[in-house]
């Protein structure tokens, strides 16, 4: 309680203008817990369709706060984030779903959804390691180009290893969250009890669970950052050589960090295949990999609120702007009474053909707009807005060595 | 353990460190003693930073032995050098630039401090009390090298001196038997010069041994007892700086050959 209150002081005293941080983190919160009840009064009750939007959009918050640690603390490119998000997803199908009775294994196993998110975890991270291991003496670019690789090859071969995963068809039905046995207590298995198997299937408890997981990992990465080994990364992202000097092991600190990155894709990865209840190669292609890093790039490289509030905007314009965007033109051109534009008409495709198949130019244009009036991000850490700004004392450094040098 | 006390606390036997054909430095042998302030000085390209590479582990001498404390550290990684006790500053300076400088020095305790990852993401009793120790000495040695009023700002908006200063603490912090300055004092004013001569005296009441490379003579000469030069890659000269200004090898090598 102590700590709540000493939490909302901080808010109060600290400028928002310096430190938005407090601000933002206040405004996440209250915005999470009003949303569900504004989606449901917005719409007369049938707001679950609202509320499962939005759950959907922590997945790719969770992915982002991964990629962040990944990216924008360690600065290591990671091009194929997704790859460890298929492979969260496809370790909680194999484990919580009849699926494996039609692999040679002949046989299902049935998990609970709170067991495998944390061994989805475990997994993701393994691979992380097993791809970290041998590629992170490269350096910079050569490390983008093999973690590139990797995200085309991880899908590939969940599609091609059809005898084990359906191959494009993907794996479906699988097993909805329980709630934990603890919860349900000894009285669940009385048939006659009132609590009794509490499956999770309303979009809302999906969103409460998903609040809940983006809520600890917030609090978890931002512990990260300001501890021994969160330092550790950020030295690594200045200077590898000074960093190893001070006597960190750069090699190991740098595939930490990468299995750290994993885990929180293969975290949100089982979430992501419980809500959907459905796992397919398409899901986890380049694409997604990029648009997670626009996520982290947009929203504030380094800065856990920035990153948030950047992977909400960017999934609300890819998932719901863009595909609202050809009937929202029809819309518009009717009421303009421009009507003859909606129909089809030699080389014109109609308006909302036309608009579907410049949807892509628009979600350009938007991203190289923000980035240029932006470049920090929406909400940069301290350190990437002093980056972009012209350090005055830097000049007069490489001056001053100079003018004594020279003499 | 009787090695272990010995006079002293570096050896540098035969060491030979070749790129391809060239040989940047050629069989280069000399002790440092401990608790003295030892100099490696030599015209430009003299390989004097190489020998510290060399030392330090950032890549390994293609000949010849490091002693460190009685024991061949020859090929040991950068990070393993650090906890054995042997710290560095570089010639250009190498801060973590977008880290405050109480960061900087923070980094610099990460070879004597134990939190794992998951101290770190659960922040553990241990945690905790290991970060407050951690803070205490990052403060004390920015006070100690003068400039813990700039503890909070980004080390690339130091000044230049008080960057080079930040660097020597971030050193200090892996608490060193060593200490490898290169070039400590290059673009000093005179005064912040003798600024440093104050400040190495202090570092070497702490019990830290001190061996750097520096092209300004006066410094050279008024700080160190024992002075090795280099050129070419070749030892030249070794012995104290009386002994060296008289030298004529040393003073062709600075003023080259006279008709």
């Amino acid at each position: 309680m102590i700590q709540v209150i000493r939490a909302m002081r901080k808010v109060w005293e600290t400028d928002p203008r310096k430190d938005p941080n407090p601000l933002v983190y206040t405004i996440i919160t209250i915005v999470a817990i009003l949303y569900p009840i504004w989606a449901q009064l917005s719409t007369g009750g049938q707001g679950d369709f609202l509320i499962s939007i939005l759950a959907d959009a922590g997945v790719y918050v969770l992915l982002a706060i991964g990629l962040n640690v990944v990216v924008g603390f360690a600065g290591l490119l990671d091009l194929g984030y997704a790859a460890f998000f298929a492979i969260g997803a496809y370790t909680y199908a194999f484990i919580a779903s009849d699926h494996l009775l039609v692999t040679p294994l002949h046989t299902t196993v049935h998990l609970p959804f709170w067991i495998v998110l944390f061994i989805a975890l475990f997994v993701a991270a393994g691979f992380g390691v097993i791809l970290g291991a041998p590629t992170l003496r490269l350096r910079g670019d050569y490390l983008a180009i093999v973690t590139l690789g990797f995200g085309e090859i991880v899908p590939r071969v969940f599609k091609n290893l059809s005898e084990w995963t359906s191959g494009v068809n993907g794996i479906s039905a699988l097993d909805k969250p329980d709630l934990p046995f603890w919860v349900q207590g000894p009285w669940s298995g009385d048939p006659l009890a009132i609590v009794r198997d509490l499956k999770i299937n309303s979009p809302l408890g999906f969103y409460v669970i998903m609040v809940i997981l983006v809520g600890s990992c917030i609090v978890l990465v931002n512990n990260l950052r300001k501890s021994r080994v969160g330092r550790a990364y950020m030295a690594v992202r200045e200077d590898e050589v000074a960093a190893a000097a001070m006597g960190v092991n750069t090699v190991r600190v740098k595939l930490l960090a990468f299995a750290i990155g994993a885990a929180f894709s293969g975290f949100a990865g089982a979430f992501y295949g419980a809500k959907l209840s459905l796992v397919s190669p398409e899901n986890f292609g380049f694409s997604v990999s990029i648009t997670i890093l626009v996520m982290v790039v947009l929203g504030g490289m380094g800065n856990i609120p920035g990153v948030v509030v950047g992977s909400l905007l960017i999934y609300f314009i890819t998932f719901i702007f863009l595909p609202a965007l050809p009937p929202l033109a029809e819309e518009w051109a009717s009421s303009l009474g421009l009507s003859s534009l909606i129909r089809p008409d030699g080389d014109w495709p109609g308006i909302g053909q036309e608009v579907q198949r410049l949807k892509f130019l628009i979600f350009g244009l938007i991203l190289v707009l923000t980035m240029l009036l932006r470049p920090q991000g929406l909400i940069p850490s301290r350190v990437r807005a002093q980056e972009l700004v012209k350090g005055v004392h830097e000049d007069t450094t490489i001056e001053d060595v100079n003018a004594e040098t020279a003499t | 353990m009787t090695e272990e006390q010995s006079d002293f606390i570096l050896r540098v036997e035969h060491v030979t460190k070749r790129f391809g054909g060239l040989v940047a430095v050629d069989d280069v042998s000399f002790d440092v003693k401990r608790g003295e302030v030892f100099a490696l000085i030599g015209p430009n390209g003299a390989g004097k930073t190489t020998l510290f590479n060399c030392i330090t582990g950032i890549f390994p001498p293609s000949d010849g032995g490091v002693i460190f404390n009685g024991r061949d550290i020859a090929g040991a990684k950068p990070h393993q050098a650090a906890s054995l006790g042997i710290a560095r500053t570089f010639q250009n300076i190498r801060l973590f630039e977008y880290m405050s400088a109480l960061d900087n020095v923070r980094v610099g305790q990460h070879c004597r401090t134990r939190s794992k990852l998951w101290d770190s993401l659960f922040k553990t009793p241990f945690e905790r009390r290991e970060e407050r120790e951690i803070t205490d000495r990052a403060v004390e040695l920015l006070e100690f090298v003068g400039i813990h009023k700039h503890a909070e700002n980004y080390a690339r908006n130091l000044a230049y001196g008080q960057q080079r200063r930040l660097e020597i603490a971030r050193a200090l912090a892996t608490q060193p038997q060593l200490l490898l300055l290169d070039e400590p004092a290059a673009g000093f004013t005179p005064q912040e010069k003798v600024e440093l001569m104050r400040l190495v005296d202090k570092i070497l009441a702490r019990g830290v041994t001190v061996f750097l490379i520096e092209h300004d003579m006066k410094v050279v000469m008024g700080i160190s007892r024992t002075i090795a030069v280099l050129d070419h890659g070749e030892q030249i000269a070794l012995g104290t700086p009386e002994e060296i200004r008289r030298n004529p090898r040393v003073i062709e090598a600075y003023l080259g050959k006279s008709a």
